[in-house]
């Protein structure tokens, strides 16, 4: 016999799915809603979205290369999605050398201090939107208006985003019925036709993102389902009580960064518990803690702040929530 | 819908490429190597000596003990020698070395055709010539049948389940098996459930083998109590304690047997040894293995004798293909990488698949993403990524709480893992470890 012989233990096959292929489909589920933000917001969705990819993977590179002296895995894709997600959560006007610090923050400060991917407590582009969001908070909340490719990138109109119009009119003692005329109707919110950061305005574009993503098994429905059902219940209750005094709960999912939130921030890998049971406490969480800053917090959004709040029980989670073991009802009963 | 397992399990390519091939017999080798340990508990005692003559279905080596099982030859010959060899596990143990000359049977063994249907033997004298015969199970435990057919007093059997699910990768031999002797299976069955006094047998089949369900559906209106249940295909459903889920909606606990949720289950493999054993005097001394993998030139199922080095049986399915990087002796998914292609056919190999170089390695381990898809893979509700992380740090306490000891080493969290982590490697180590602990403790 001339070769030898591979005798390593089973299994002796594998599924051939890997990180980099994982990290690709989620590029490819986010590509609707990017086309959706160029559409809307023309250059600016382009240049920022260029630019906190680049930034990302850069960054990466340099801290793995100079400061580490680690091997570099900037190809297995986690780092493109970290600089999509967090250019999906600024404004399209936002300025260049900002996305670039803002870049350094989440991949800087959120991943690579804690050692790289997998070891990150808290979701980096969400990291890296807050502390734009608390350092340049003029900056973070100039929203453009939709406009497509007919305004430059520096010059867009710019405008509040339905939300803060609604928020600062029921602060104003404005009746919720009123205020509704002075928002975009509830089909071009679908559609995305609003002020707000450049990738959380399209639903339908991320809804098709999420069909992907379930159907390729990159995520499961635990996540996004349970933010969505405990928001829209929620948000329901609320506008049952008082209607005149909160908006309705349609029109605060197509608003805002709930969708993008509940289902490309929520369920990054790394940053959510590890089985479905506390998976649906976790997303429950969010969902809640959302409502909680919309309606009674300063901001007139809390997505981000919410997913960040639930990432730091994680650990606990995974410690004291466990899957249901097989055989364990017999045993106990 | 299809009935199946609820909580994990992965969906391999089921790469089948044998289920067309009838079984053929394998020409006797020059020689034979029979192991004294072919199954679970303690090796058999040798009998014979060296220079001795035998003929196919001697005993050359009794059981030792009640979890045992005596070795048969499975050739005539003559002994020439009895010495330590390295199995299919990659550990030496005792073989007996048997020169073949002719094919002589004992006297005992009915060698005709014809099937024999009427059972009238008491479940004492079947359970009795079960172990005569050397009747292990046959699915790859190789758990001493006898000892499963043997129901302790305050337990009771309600339900026998029969496993034909054969849901590893590759591996066809049930399939034929239940084709081609479906009738002599379902006698065996029926002596099965006498032995166990139950009325009532399930037959699980996996629903990729549809003219396996409908010839034994078919088949099976001829006997009384046993019916065919078509499974949806998730691998490890072969695994019993899966089986018994899907097909009777029990799980069975931690540490605890079929028979405390009122089953036993056996194979399909050795219900039709059961018949063999009963109805024809026949030790159990040869047994059907696939011969497969995707360069070989004609894969296969082949009948062939324990003892028989795999190089005969590689060489009937075309010989040895140029590129080859690893030998498993069973499926892909928990099969046995051997190291040598003299290693001989023992009872519980039920393939031989031959993987190219290029499937024979592994990618190198990746940072664990937490995707969490090993805790949805595990059927046993386990966290392989916590195990193994567990185990690689010697937190071995923590480990036994979080139940390690469950794990069956199916492979579905490694095979899952896209960041190819060796999670079962370390999963497999450390339970070892905590095996050993908990029997020191038990010691005290």
């Amino acid at each position: 016999m001339s070769n030898l012989l591979n005798v390593s233990p089973s299994p002796h096959v594998h599924g051939k799915e890997t990180t980099r292929k994982l990290m690709l489909g989620v590029v490819i589920a986010l590509i609707p809603a990017l086309a959706a933000s160029i559409y809307f917001f023309g250059w600016g969705a382009i240049i920022v979205t260029i630019t906190a990819v680049l930034s990302c993977v850069l960054f990466e590179y340099l801290i793995q290369r100079f400061l580490l002296k680690k091997a570099i895995t900037i190809t297995d894709g986690s780092a493109v999605v970290t600089g999509l997600l967090l250019a999906f959560n600024l404004p399209s006007n936002f300025p260049v050398l900002l996305v670039i610090l803002g870049s350094l923050v989440a991949i800087g400060v959120a991943k690579m201090t804690f050692g790289g991917l997998g070891n990150n407590p808290f979701n980096p582009a969400l990291v890296g939107r807050v502390f734009m969001l608390i350092s340049f908070p003029v900056q973070m909340t100039t929203w453009p208006v939709p406009s497509g490719f007919s305004t430059g990138y520096a010059d867009a109109v710019t405008g509040a985003t339905p939300l803060a119009v609604i928020k600062a009119g029921i602060k104003g003692g404005e009746q919720v019925s009123a205020l509704m005329d002075q928002v975009p109707s509830h089909m071009q919110l679908f559609y995305g036709y609003m002020g707000g950061s450049m990738g959380e305005i399209a639903a339908a574009a991320l809804l098709i993102g999420f069909a992907y993503m379930l159907i390729r098994k990159i995520i499961t429905w635990h996540i996004p389902v349970s933010v969505i059902g405990s928001f829209l219940i929620f948000t329901t209750i609320l506008w049952l009580a008082a209607p005149e005094k909160n908006a309705d709960p349609l029109f605060h999912l197509l608003t805002g960064g709930i969708l993008l939130g509940a289902i490309y921030m929520a369920t990054d890998y790394v940053t959510s518990p590890m089985n479905p049971k506390a998976m649906i406490i976790y997303g429950c969480g969010i969902g809640i803690i959302t409502v909680v800053i919309r309606v009674f917090g300063a901001y007139p959004e809390g997505v981000s702040f919410a997913i960040l709040i639930m990432n730091a029980f994680v650990p606990l989670m995974n410690t004291y929530i466990k899957p249901k073991r097989f055989g364990e009802e017999v045993k106990n009963g | 819908m299809l009935k199946t397992f609820p909580a994990g399990g992965v969906h391999p390519p089921e790469n089948k490429m044998t289920a067309n091939a009838p079984i053929q017999s394998l020409t006797l080798p020059e020689q034979v190597v029979i192991p004294v340990s072919q199954h679970i508990g303690a090796p058999a005692t040798v009998i014979v000596n060296k220079g001795d003559t035998v003929r196919a279905g001697q005993i050359i080596a009794t059981s030792k003990g009640f979890v045992s099982s005596n070795i048969h030859s499975s050739v005539s010959g003559k002994v020439s020698k009895i010495d330590m060899i390295t199995d299919t596990t990659g550990y030496k143990q005792t073989a007996v070395f048997i020169d073949v000359s002719g094919d002589e049977w004992v006297d005992t063994i009915n060698r005709s055709e014809e099937i024999i249907r009427d059972v009238d033997l008491t479940p004492e004298e079947i359970t009795g010539k079960c172990l005569d015969a050397g009747i292990v199970g046959l699915g790859g435990a190789t758990f001493p049948s006898h000892v499963k057919l043997t129901v302790p007093s305050g337990k009771k059997c309600e339900v026998l389940i029969i496993n034909g699910v054969e849901c590893e990768p590759y591996l066809t031999a049930d399939h034929r098996l239940m084709l081609e002797r479906g009738e002599e299976v379902l006698i065996g069955v029926t002596i099965l459930m006498k032995a166990l006094r139950v009325e009532r047998a399930f037959i699980g089949i996996e629903s990729n083998k549809p003219d396996a369900i409908a010839h034994l559906a078919k088949l099976a209106s001829g006997f009384r109590g046993i019916t065919i249940h078509g499974l949806k295909v998730k691998y490890p459903q072969g695994a019993e304690k899966q089986l018994i889920k899907a097909l009777i909606k029990r799980e069975v606990p931690s540490g605890r047997l079929p028979l405390d949720v009122g089953t036993v289950v056996h194979n399909v493999g050795t219900a039709f040894a059961v018949y063999e054993a009963v109805q024809k005097n026949k030790p159990l001394f040869e047994r059907v293995v696939t011969v497969t993998g995707k360069a070989l030139s004609s894969p296969g199922n082949f009948l062939v004798r324990t003892g028989t080095p795999v190089s005969r049986l590689i060489a009937a399915a075309g010989g040895m293909p140029e590129n080859t990087g690893k030998i498993v002796a069973g499926g892909p998914m928990m099969g046995k990488a051997i190291n040598n292609t003299e290693v001989p056919v023992v009872k519980g190999m039920s393939g031989l698949l031959l993987l190219p170089v290029e499937e024979s390695g592994r990618a190198g381990s990746e940072p664990c993403i937490r995707c969490a898809k090993c805790v949805s893979a595990c059927p046993l509700g386990l966290e392989p990524y916590l195990l193994m992380t567990l185990a690689e740090l010697g937190l071995y306490e923590r480990a036994e709480t979080e139940r390690i000891t469950d794990c069956m080493e199916c492979g579905s969290c490694s095979y899952t893992c896209p960041a190819t982590r060796p999670l079962l490697d370390y999963i497999r180590l450390g339970k070892g470890i905590v095996i050993k602990m908990a029997r020191e403790r038990n010691l005290k």
